[in-house]
Parts: C-alpha cells; sequence; structure tokens
C-alpha cells in the first residue's frame, strides 16, 4: 500500500456551516418529547422551592427583621426585597440544573449528543437548543414565581413586568456557562465543584441582605461574581427603582452568554467532531 | 460512474499512533462493501471519517464527491449511520425515536412520522412503538437503530460492527434485514470480525490489520486466491499438536498450527483424513470444513482473527 499522492496539509474546514445548522430547534423539541415522560415531581418542585424559600425567610423571619431602607432612601418589606433575590436565585438554579446535571449525564450515559452530532446537525445547533429548553422551563418557573410575588403584593412597580425577560437573561448566561463548564468535566467528583461555587453564591449575593454589610474588599469579591448581578437587576425592576447601572448587569450576562457558548461549541465539536 | 466513497492514502494518527495507515479503497454505488479485521485494526476509525465526524490526517477521501472535512454536515445528511455501541435516547420511546432522529435532519415532523410506521415494521417493532427504549432486547435495540438510520433515506448505511454482542438467533434476524436492504440496492459499508457476516452481506471486502489493507476482493476470490477449497481441522491434544504437524509435513498445501488445533489446506478433505490415518496418527477428533475468511485472515496476518 504505497502513498502516492504527498499529504496534503489537512485543515478543519466548513466555515459556520461546520458548527451550526440552523436548526436548534429540533434540540428543544426532542427535549420537550422528552420531558412529556419525566417525573413530574422533579419538574414541579423548581417552582415550589422559591416559593418556599420566600414563605420561610419572607414571612418567617420577615417578622423579626422587620422593613428595610434601601439606599435610595425607600422603605420595603423584607419579603419585598427578598422575593426578587429568589427570583433570580431560582433562574440560576433551574439553568445550572438542566445544563450541568442533565448535560453531562447526556453527554456521558446518554451518549446524546455523540448521535446528534452523526447527523446533519452541528455543536452549535446543539448548545443552542439545550440552552433554550432551560430558558423555557426557567421562564415558566419566572412567570409563576412573579404570580406568587404578585398576588402577595411584593410587585412594587410595573417594571416588575420587565423581570421575565430578565431572568431568561439571567438564566441563558449561567446555562451558557454552566454547559461550557460541564463539557470540560469527566468525572462525577468534579461535579461536586458546581455545587461548590453555586451555594456560597446563593447565600452571600446580596440576597438575604444588602451588600453593604461586608467590609468593601468582599463587596468587590461579590460583585464579580454572576448571581449579585441577577440579583440587582431584578430587585430593581420588582422594586421600580431604576438605574443606568442595571445595564452593567445586562451586559454581564450577555458577556457569560459569548462565552459560554464560544466554549460549549468549540468543546463539543472537538469531542464528537474530531 | 463516480464511486460513492472514494479513499487514496487515507491515514488517520492520535499522537504516535497511526490508527489508519495510508489505506487506498473505492466504493460504487449500491454496492455491499466490507472492512473486515480485529479489533484495534483501524476499522472504526476508517468508519468515522468517511461519516464525516473524524478529519484525516492526511491523504485524500471523498464521500458522495464531497471532502467530508470540509463538507460534514452535507455529507452527514446523506448517511445513515449504525455505531459500534447503540446510542439510543433512552428517554423517548421508540417511535419517538425515530421520529425526533429524523427532525435533526430538518424532515418536516409529517415525514418523519410516516416514515417511522414503515420502518417499524421494517425492524418488526411495530408492537414496540410505544415502549421505553430500555425495554428492548439486545437486537431490538440494534434493529431500531438500524431503522433510525434510514429515517433520513441515506445513500449509504454505514454500520460499525452491526451484530457483536447479539445471539445467534438475533443476528440471523438482522442479517435478514440488512440483506433486504442490498436487495434495494442501498449502498451497505459494514465493519466485522465475524467472517461469517461478512461471507453473508458483503459483495466486496478489505481485510484490514495494523491499519493496512492486507487483500481485497469478493469473499469467494478471496479464498479461492489465499485458501485451498477445504480445511481438515484436526486436534492431538495441546501439547502434541506441534509433533504430529512435524510429520504431516508434505501432506497438505499449507499447514497452520495453532495452540489447540492443526489445519491441513486442500482440496479434498476426506481423502486427507485417510492418509493421515495410514500414517498412523490418530486424532482425538477431526473435521473437514469448507475454507472461510477466516483462513484467508490466518493466511494473511498468521493470526485469527478472534483471539
Amino acid at each position: 500500500m504505497t502513498t502516492t499522492t504527498a499529504p496534503a496539509p489537512v485543515r478543519r474546514g466548513g466555515g459556520v456551516r461546520a458548527l451550526y445548522a440552523g436548526n436548534a430547534r429540533a434540540i428543544l423539541m426532542r427535549s420537550l418529547t422528552a420531558t412529556k415522560s419525566s417525573n413530574w415531581a422533579v419538574v414541579l418542585s423548581g417552582f415550589f422551592e422559591p416559593v418556599f424559600y420566600l414563605v420561610a425567610m419572607g414571612y418567617g423571619l420577615g417578622s423579626f427583621v422587620g422593613d428595610l431602607t434601601l439606599p435610595g432612601g425607600e422603605t420595603v418589606s423584607y419579603a419585598a426585597f427578598i422575593a426578587p433575590g429568589l427570583l433570580a436565585v431560582s433562574a440560576m438554579n433551574g439553568a445550572v440544573y438542566d445544563s450541568t446535571w442533565n448535560v453531562f449525564f447526556k453527554l456521558h450515559f446518554g451518549k446524546l449528543y455523540q448521535a446528534q452530532l452523526t447527523t446533519s446537525i452541528g455543536p452549535l445547533d446543539v448548545a443552542l437548543g439545550e440552552i433554550s429548553y432551560a430558558l423555557l422551563r426557567g421562564g415558566v418557573y419566572a412567570l409563576g414565581f412573579l404570580t406568587v410575588m404578585q398576588v402577595m403584593g411584593l410587585n412594587l412597580a410595573w417594571s416588575a413586568l420587565a423581570a421575565v425577560p430578565a431572568v431568561l437573561l439571567i438564566a441563558f448566561g449561567f446555562a451558557s456557562v454552566g454547559m461550557a463548564v460541564t463539557s470540560y468535566l469527566k468525572t462525577f467528583q468534579q461535579m461536586d465543584w458546581v455545587t461548590f461555587v453555586m451555594l456560597p453564591m446563593f447565600l452571600f449575593s446580596a440576597t438575604f441582605y444588602p451588600l453593604s454589610v461586608y467590609p468593601e474588599p468582599i463587596q468587590w469579591l461579590i460583585k464579580a461574581m454572576p448571581l449579585w448581578h441577577g440579583v440587582e437587576l431584578v430587585r430593581g425592576l420588582t422594586l421600580g427603582v431604576l438605574d443606568p447601572s442595571m445595564l452593567v448587569h445586562v451586559g454581564y450576562y450577555v458577556v457569560m452568554v459569548v462565552i459560554g457558548l464560544t466554549f460549549t461549541t468549540t468543546r463539543l465539536r472537538a469531542l464528537f467532531l474530531d | 460512474m463516480t464511486p460513492v466513497i472514494a479513499a487514496r492514502g487515507l491515514t488517520k494518527t492520535f499522537g504516535d499512533l497511526t490508527a489508519v495507515d495510508g489505506i487506498d479503497f473505492e466504493v460504487p454505488a449500491g454496492e455491499s462493501f466490507g472492512l473486515l479485521g480485529p479489533n484495534g485494526a483501524g476499522k472504526s476509525t476508517t468508519m468515522r471519517m468517511i461519516g464525516a465526524v473524524s478529519s484525516r490526517s492526511a491523504g485524500d477521501l471523498r464521500v458522495l464527491g464531497l471532502d467530508p472535512d470540509a463538507h460534514g454536515p452535507e455529507i452527514r445528511s446523506q448517511l445513515g449511520v449504525v455505531p459500534q455501541e447503540d446510542n439510543l435516547d433512552p428517554e423517548l420511546k421508540v417511535r419517538e425515536n425515530l421520529i425526533v432522529y429524523g427532525r435533526y435532519f430538518g424532515i418536516p415532523r409529517a415525514t418523519c412520522a410516516s416514515r417511522a410506521d414503515e420502518l417499524l415494521t421494517f425492524a418488526q417493532l411495530e408492537d414496540k412503538a410505544r415502549n421505553k427504549v430500555d425495554d428492548l432486547s439486545g437486537g431490538m435495540k440494534r434493529r431500531l437503530t438500524i431503522a433510525r438510520a434510514l429515517i433520513n433515506e441515506p445513500r449509504i448505511l454505514m454500520l460499525d460492527e452491526p451484530t457483536t454482542g447479539l445471539d445467534p438467533q438475533a443476528r440471523h434476524v438482522l442479517w435478514d434485514r440488512l440483506f433486504r436492504l442490498k436487495e434495494r440496492g442501498t449502498t451497505l459499508v459494514l465493519t466485522t470480525h465475524y467472517m461469517d457476516e461478512a461471507e453473508q452481506l458483503c459483495d466486496r471486502l478489505v481485510v484490514v490489520d495494523h491499519g493496512r489493507i492486507m487483500a481485497e476482493g469478493s469473499p469467494s476470490a478471496l479464498i479461492r486466491q489465499y485458501a485451498s477449497r477445504e480445511v481438515a481441522e484436526l486436534r492431538f491434544g495441546s501439547d502434541r499438536n506441534a509433533e504430529a504437524a512435524a510429520r504431516l509435513e508434505g501432506m497438505a498445501e499449507r499447514i497452520e498450527v495453532l495452540p489447540d488445533r492443526v489445519l491441513l489446506y486442500t482440496d479434498d478433505g476426506e481423502a486427507l483424513l485417510e492418509r493421515v490415518t495410514d500414517l498412523g496418527l490418530h486424532p482425538t477428533t477431526s473435521l473437514v470444513r469448507r475454507s472461510s475468511l477466516e483462513d484467508v485472515f490466518l493466511r494473511l496476518t498468521g493470526r485469527s482473527l478472534i483471539e
């Protein structure tokens, strides 16, 4: 077997078409079909979790805490203060759960992406489709929670309606980065790191009390974390305290989306289309 | 007519390891083409390169006239792939697996649904349409995977070790289905390390070992070329095979001494057995059979296909 042709330099080509077939919808539809036969108790728990927190902390703990005075001078109930924080947290949790544990399973055990990428689907279709599903789920939870907030009188302004797209953006950011990180993890032990990052972020990101309780260096550390931006963004919208700094929060998540999608797409391509 | 697959000097290296070492072959449309070789011969790597999910390290490859490194999605949309390990979607039911997979190719839902029903009939899984994938037996899962690979009406169906791990009965059911596809004119490319499978399904095959092609031809031509018409298999007991073989020297066209038996290649096995007995040798068991691709492989590589 002699090779008569000189080995030509081989490059990966195909441009955008090699990454994206414009068919993320097929991936999303697959997830929706799979949800039909999934465990509905698990699906519903995503809605009830923040509601339980709101009742326990907002009303239980809130009756000891009393009202809070915001930096702008407005006085709000403790429940109205933490409810938007919990909304942002539920967006984060839903997005991260879907994009880490579910993705990890599909990657290593279900071999789902491997099968999908032998079709004309591209890695960006997979990433966008999977993340869209996380968003859809997060969006339904957010609407449910906002309804609960409305009934309890915790939405203090019309701008609360804008909390829905804000929550979707937060979920988009976390899901993109979550999927990117997961695509590089190989063992279940490494998956524990995700929890290790998430829990302190949930507790300390000005979710339950204003950031001003911390010394300045800690404040900067918290401000560098993604969740704080989400909490601030949603809180401003539901309390009606609008501020140009919100654009920074939005920008933070846009950057997360771009970085997350880039890494996820690159990694999926390296894994399954080497 | 241009071949649907053409490889020239096709090479794949992983670091220092050369998995596929400059192979040349062509597959014309409608042919059933096989890659026969032991585990680790580079068959699956070759299949992945043809399937446009793995780029080549050197050489040239054209699938349906296109370069898979540049036109992956176009090529993949016209292939049906049955991987070595089933990767059906465990969260979907049997029929949903077909429809959802068809949607990945951008095929309209109604078309997917009607094709899914036809394919369930073809795969003899009509009764299982609403079952979970995990409830299926190994043979049924394989049939479903093949049905799934046909949902986009592929121009080439690629099967990597299609019957490995199946019991004999399930294998025969699967062969029957694949034979029907072959009769319909579907181009099949399959890898196997079972010579009976290669003999049943392949019009033409290449014998691969260590990433290189050792021989090429139809199963019968390869057997004619590399083996005699018949083989006498004699067992004298593990420690006496070599000694007996020494005494049999010159009695057959070729003699192979394996750890557990001696193979004598000849055109008339029964006559040979008589001469062996006349010599005063009494094997504990003896068997005369037709030569197979196993013998071709043994001749070419000095090793058995399944060790």
